[in-house]
């Protein structure tokens, strides 16, 4: 088990490393370099030559790859080109905001949408699994700016109880930001409820028709024993990897929503770099997106590990 | 060698044929689901196709003293802001969506099959190495990977299906993978192998006929993301440039005038929903129809 958990988290050490340089690349490929945005595009070539060598733009790639890492790992990714201040500190901020809704949409979505998927399950081929599988093919058919803009149009609109914008900055306070959360985490939570009710309604019935329930229901134990104790247990398993995966989609899939409700979020944040050519934010956000994605995956596989005991002892055997 | 080319396909669920296509057909004709999803994404390729025949309106020049109208005998879907027809703008909006989509979702799944297979194929190290590079790619939020290239190439359409290639390539890799490990240790790849026939004639002739299945189902289902993903872009201003007639575009146009005229917002989110729910649809049967583990493989 340990030796499992070991080239586990080596694999994704790799994974983040090779990340890293991708986003890396992939920020360098952008057209324009720092030292002419600075400057504007009307400065002398000397001025901006004077600049590039100042910032140390003029040196190989891969030492300045080494040097952002090694920052990034101290917490410092540089200076923002448009506020000035140092990007840590912005993307952090910008992060906890968006973790308000995050945390908000996996509670409503994970809760919400394992009942919804063990229901449809257990009724398989009757109305309410017809009903749950309705919805959520819609739910998964219609994507996050949809269901935010309907909601304003619901709750905003015609029951004004939520906010349909934020007028707040990123420093606002979480009691500030608390009213606008509930429709953005709604919206993301229902594209997100529509994947982990399709697995959990899967994964049910795989394991309704195995022989260990079977026997259950032979020894004479009640319907609602054998799903609590022996059902549930092994369906959810193949259920918290998609989970895994919804949580690590967040990091992205806020981008739109927060735009629609004007949140001050990560979302909003990488929106507005990537108009505003602000190279060093892109990248941090990149690589922090990086990190959660990778945790995620790590916390799912270990998860699972440790719920399953056939998985255990693979790492052994082989 | 004949004989050896036609072995019966791997599981039972895909009945040995030669042609692929009568395969395909046999399925759908067994699954309603996938009847009625492909007709619905039909009725859209039709409308498409047919929009100027369907209205007279222009869905780009505008009558400003028309502005923001409902519905009405005249405008059904009612106005814009700038007093163009809603109804035209929506049926001509899936010329865009449509396009766009189906030659993304076309270079994606192409490229991601061809490379998946090599790498069962080939297996080693490339496989080894492709799949961290593969990961490393998946780490990165899809929507920020899009807008990066994006921005380092500029709009059209050309760059954004290029962007939906850097971006769902990948996890289409991953899945065809899976499939043709299935396939590769079969005896027929074996007996392929021993005859000396090239990586690539194995590819094409063994393990490809023996995927369509997967492939298919996997085509259906990046369609439907990828038409997301498109309207999302063109939401976010960065796909579609204004006035082209998109209804990602259209939503963000027309969601500041939403308590005026509900309707210009709500067509082309009906329009977008029904396209997707029919994808949905079709994907769902096929898998049904075919025994693809869709819900798996899709995460």
């Amino acid at each position: 088990m340990l030796s499992f958990t070991l080239r586990r988290l080596a694999s994704a050490v790799g994974t983040l490393f090779l990340s890293s340089v991708l986003v890396f690349l992939a920020v360098q490929a952008l057209p324009g370099d720092v030292a002419t945005q600075i400057l504007g595009k009307d400065a002398t070539p000397d001025a901006v030559a004077a600049l590039r060598q100042q910032l140390g733009l003029d040196r190989p790639a891969w030492e300045r790859y080494v040097d952002w890492i090694k920052g990034a790992l101290h917490g410092d990714f540089g200076t923002s080109l448009v506020s000035g201040k140092g990007v840590g500190g912005e993307v952090a901020q910008y992060l906890g905001n968006s973790a308000l809704i995050a945390f908000v949409t996996v509670l409503f979505a994970v809760t919400g949408s394992l009942v919804l998927g063990v229901l449809a399950g257990l009724y398989r081929d009757r109305w309410p699994d017809h009903l749950i599988s309705t919805v959520s093919l819609v739910g998964m058919s219609v994507p996050e700016f949809v269901v935010a803009t309907v909601l304003v149009l619901c709750f905003s609109v015609a029951l004004p109880w939520f906010p349909a914008v934020v007028l707040y900055g990123p420093e606002a306070g979480v009691g500030q930001l608390l009213p606008a959360v509930w429709l953005p985490a709604l919206a993301l939570a229902v594209v997100m409820a529509a994947y982990i009710v399709r697995m959990a309604r899967t994964s049910v019935i795989d394991v309704m028709a195995g022989e260990f329930v079977t026997t259950a229901r032979l020894k004479g134990l009640s319907t609602w024993r054998i799903v609590t104790r022996h059902a549930l247990p092994s369906a959810l398993l193949p259920t918290l990897h998609v989970i895994a995966l919804n949580v690590a989609w967040l990091a992205g899939g806020v981008a739109v929503v927060e735009n629609v409700f004007n949140y001050p979020g990560i979302g909003k944040l990488m929106l507005s770099s990537v108009q505003n050519r602000d190279l060093p934010v892109i990248q941090a956000i990149a690589l922090v997106s990086a990190v959660i994605y990778v945790v995620c995956n790590l916390a799912a596989d270990l998860g699972a590990m440790a719920l399953n005991p056939r998985l255990r002892t693979r790492g052994r055997t082989r | 060698m004949t004989a050896l080319d036609t072995t019966p396909a791997t599981t039972a669920a895909t009945p040995a044929g030669p042609h692929a296509v009568t395969r395909a057909w046999r399925a759908l004709r067994s699954s309603r689901t996938a009847l009625v999803g492909l007709a619905v994404v039909a009725v859209h390729i039709l409308v498409a196709l047919l929009a100027p025949l369907l209205t007279s309106y222009d869905p780009i020049a505008g009558d400003a003293s028309q502005a923001l109208l409902g519905p009405s005998p005249q405008h059904w879907a009612g106005t814009d802001q700038y007093g163009r027809d809603v109804l035209a703008r929506v049926l001509y909006g899936g010329r865009y969506a449509l396009g766009v989509s189906v030659a993304a979702t076309l270079v994606t799944v192409a490229l991601g099959t061809v490379v998946g297979c090599a790498a069962a194929l080939r297996g080693g190290w490339f496989d080894d190495l492709l799949g961290r590079v593969l990961d490393a790619i998946l780490s990165v939020p899809s929507i920020l990977a899009l807008l990066v290239v994006v921005t380092a190439l500029g709009t059209g359409p050309a760059v954004i299906v290029l962007a939906i290639a850097v971006v769902y390539v990948p996890q289409v890799v991953r899945v065809v993978r899976g499939a043709a490990l299935a396939v590769v240790p079969m005896d027929y790849v074996t007996a392929a192998r021993a005859r000396g026939e090239s990586t690539w004639a194995i590819l094409r002739r063994e393990v490809l006929p023996n995927i369509t299945d997967v492939v298919c189902v996997e085509f259906a289902m990046r369609a439907s993301w990828v038409v997301l993903l498109i309207s999302s872009l063109s939401f976010l201003g960065f796909g579609a440039d204004p006035p082209t007639p998109d209804w990602g575009l259209m939503v963000a146009e027309n969601r500041t005038a939403i308590t005026v005229v509900p309707m210009a917002s709500l067509a082309p989110i009906i329009a977008l929903a029904t396209l997707v729910v029919g994808l949905n649809l079709a994907a769902d049967g096929l898998a049904k129809a075919w025994g693809v583990d869709r819900i798996r493989e899709g995460s």
